[in-house]
């Protein structure tokens, strides 16, 4: 009997990291050093998802990051910044030594990313729910312009408590954006608790098929899995794309997964990191 | 000017491939024109005035000129995190069309009435602020905002509104207009400046106290951000009275943009000043625009009779709402 797809994406049971996603996650660590804070439980969920997508899918050019013709990737959830900052920096949109300097005086990296300072940031996002928006009329302008960029924007669980997103949803619906892929890092843990306690969101998938889009789930720690899915886009003749990624909060440093209080840390001290880069390297 | 502004957008668009008209739920048939002939550049998009900005930034930040059209209020109080977020720090080209600034929607109630749009749109970092007097100046206006690279909040009047201002004055964005310079030199004149279709209320007040010998200069600064600092300067010098005329609020509006100036650039020898607007309350009351303005002595006989009281000239007969200062 083949598995459910989607059982085995909402498992508890995954793949061990490989070692480009524990490399990754080594230069996560190396920008919460040196500004000795961030939201770390928070950009150790969507990893994998930023990897995958700058590794394998979207068609950009680091050394040219204003690319007309390039796909658009807005971390909606701008304080999961670490990750797309680690990202950014190994495929040469900035040198990689800018991120010890996070969250510094000076730094063009701050808690939450800008636009206008960092290469390869589409949107400065930080406040929750704007993404999307944003998306859409990227989406949208590509149409005009007869562009084939996709537009690709990553979400949290929590910033999807956001009104503005389901209005962005139902906008995005209307307009039957088969070029627009609303990503979900779905870690089931927002800053107060669990998503479950917080603000339940399920059923999550059916919510964003009932606003127009072709949806699929997957397990956002599986390179592979989310290579196939990201491969089938568009699901669906003229909808939407919405992809519920089940992640893990602080996925890759066992004593802060699935946990709330490792949402955001600050005062982090050389001890602490030092364990940190302990625990990368025993997972 | 709410039909000339609009039907600017369509204008523009004409030979302006950059210009996106993005409505939220506005009246049947609106730029039908532009819908017919430039159907991918015309969006109406529903009530939902977050979407719709963050959506222009989007569209702004891959080379277009969004207008973005919907009443005053909801463009402003009820996205204020997005005008703040998406367009101001992204300093992006769209501009924001506010139907009814001040008391357009008298019968309508507070729920309508942007008492306050200007003041919460010039305290944003990049936002340009502007609010012409009629629909002569809003064809002006319109006509240079393609190239304006920030992002611009228009307060529209009620329509029909009177034409005081004239072809010459031309248009620039920040710059005043002299709708009226007293006669026989600066000295001693009052300074009457206003914004928007309060100019015209300002005009009115100016007549009416020439008419008692009372040598006025009317300001008319359309654009409120950035302000001509310049020209309210050189006529404020010598002025014996600086008197704000605006259909806003006193906290924040116009009154605070010239005050601020004034104590800025005047080193201590600032004029006196009163600033006449809506007092710090919402509505209590319906009817119609004018009634409202008279509630709050706005009409041009309760101006002019606010500022021969401000000069000693005439016992007090009217309530006048003001923020004093000097």
């Amino acid at each position: 009997m083949t598995a459910d797809p989607v059982a085995l994406a909402r498992s508890p049971k995954r793949l061990p990291l490989d070692a480009r996603s524990v490399a990754l996650r080594r230069l996560i660590v190396d920008a919460l050093a040196g500004g000795q804070r961030g939201h770390i439980g928070s950009s150790l969920s969507p990893l994998e998802i930023l990897r995958v997508l700058y590794d394998d899918v979207l068609r950009h050019r680091p050394e040219e990051p204003g690319w007309l013709l390039r796909d658009r990737c807005i971390l909606s959830k701008g304080h999961g910044c670490l990750a797309l900052y680690a990202v950014l920096a190994d495929k040469g949109y900035f040198p990689e030594a800018e991120l010890k300097r996070f969250c510094l005086k000076g730094s063009m990296l701050g808690g939450h990313p800008e636009h206008s300072k960092v290469p390869g940031v589409e949107a400065s996002t930080g406040a929750l729910g704007h993404g999307l928006s944003i998306g859409v009329g990227m989406a949208l302008a590509a149409r005009m312009q007869r562009r084939a960029s996709r537009v690709f924007v990553i979400m949290g669980d929590g910033e999807i408590n956001e009104g503005s997103v389901w209005e962005a949803a139902l906008c995005a619906g209307k307009h039957r954006l088969t070029t627009l892929i609303a990503i979900v890092d779905y870690n089931k843990i927002q800053s107060a608790g669990t998503t479950a306690e917080i603000q339940d969101l399920e059923p999550l998938v059916d919510k964003w098929r009932a606003f127009g889009f072709a949806t699929a789930e997957v397990d956002g720690h599986d390179c592979g899995a989310l290579r196939a899915v990201f491969a089938r886009i568009p699901f669906e003749a003229e909808r939407p794309t919405a992809i519920i990624c089940h992640t893990v909060k602080g996925k890759g440093i066992a004593f802060a997964e699935h946990d709330p209080e490792w949402h955001h840390k600050s005062k982090v001290s050389a001890e602490l990191a030092r364990e940190l880069y302990t625990a990368l390297e025993q997972h | 000017m709410r039909i000339t502004c609009v039907n600017m957008v369509y204008e523009l668009a004409k030979t302006d491939e950059r210009v996106v008209f993005v409505g939220s739920d506005l009246s049947p048939g609106l730029l039908a024109g532009m819908k017919r002939d430039y159907p991918n550049r015309y969006y109406m998009e529903g009530v939902t005035e977050a979407n719709v900005v963050g959506m222009a930034a989007g569209m702004a930040l891959d080379g277009f000129i969004p207008y973005v059209n919907t009443i005053a209020t909801f463009i402003t109080r009820r996205c204020y995190e997005q005008v703040a977020v998406d367009l101001c720090l992204h300093d992006l080209p769209v501009r924001l069309i506010g139907n009814g600034g001040g008391l357009v929607y008298a019968p309508l109630g507070p729920t309508h009435q942007a008492i306050e749009d200007i003041a919460i749109m010039r305290a944003l970092p990049n936002m340009t602020v502007v609010a012409p007097a009629d629909a002569e100046e809003m064809r002006r206006f319109m006509a240079v905002t393609p190239d304006w690279p920030h992002p611009i909040y228009i307060r529209l009047a009620k329509g029909g509104d009177e034409v005081i201002t004239r072809a010459e004055h031309d248009f620039a964005i920040g710059r005043a207009v002299v709708l009226r310079e007293a006669a026989g030199g600066r000295h001693g004149a009052v300074l009457l400046v206003g914004t928007g279709v309060a100019s015209t209320r300002a005009m009115h007040a100016a007549e009416l106290l020439s008419a008692d010998g009372i040598a006025c200069h009317v300001l008319h600064l359309p654009t409120v951000k950035p302000l001509d600092v310049a020209a309210l300067e050189r006529l404020a010098r010598g002025a014996r009275l600086v008197v704000t005329v605006e259909e806003h609020t006193v906290i924040g509006g116009l009154g605070s943009a010239v005050t601020d100036a004034l104590v800025l650039r005047m080193d201590g020898r600032v004029p006196r000043l009163r600033r006449i607007g809506i007092p710090d309350v919402f509505a209590t009351d319906y009817g119609s625009q004018d009634s409202l303005m008279e509630a709050f002595s706005l009409q041009p006989q309760q101006i002019a009779a606010t500022i021969r009281d401000a000069l000693g000239l005439t016992a007090p007969s009217l309530k006048a709402y003001e923020g004093v200062s000097g």
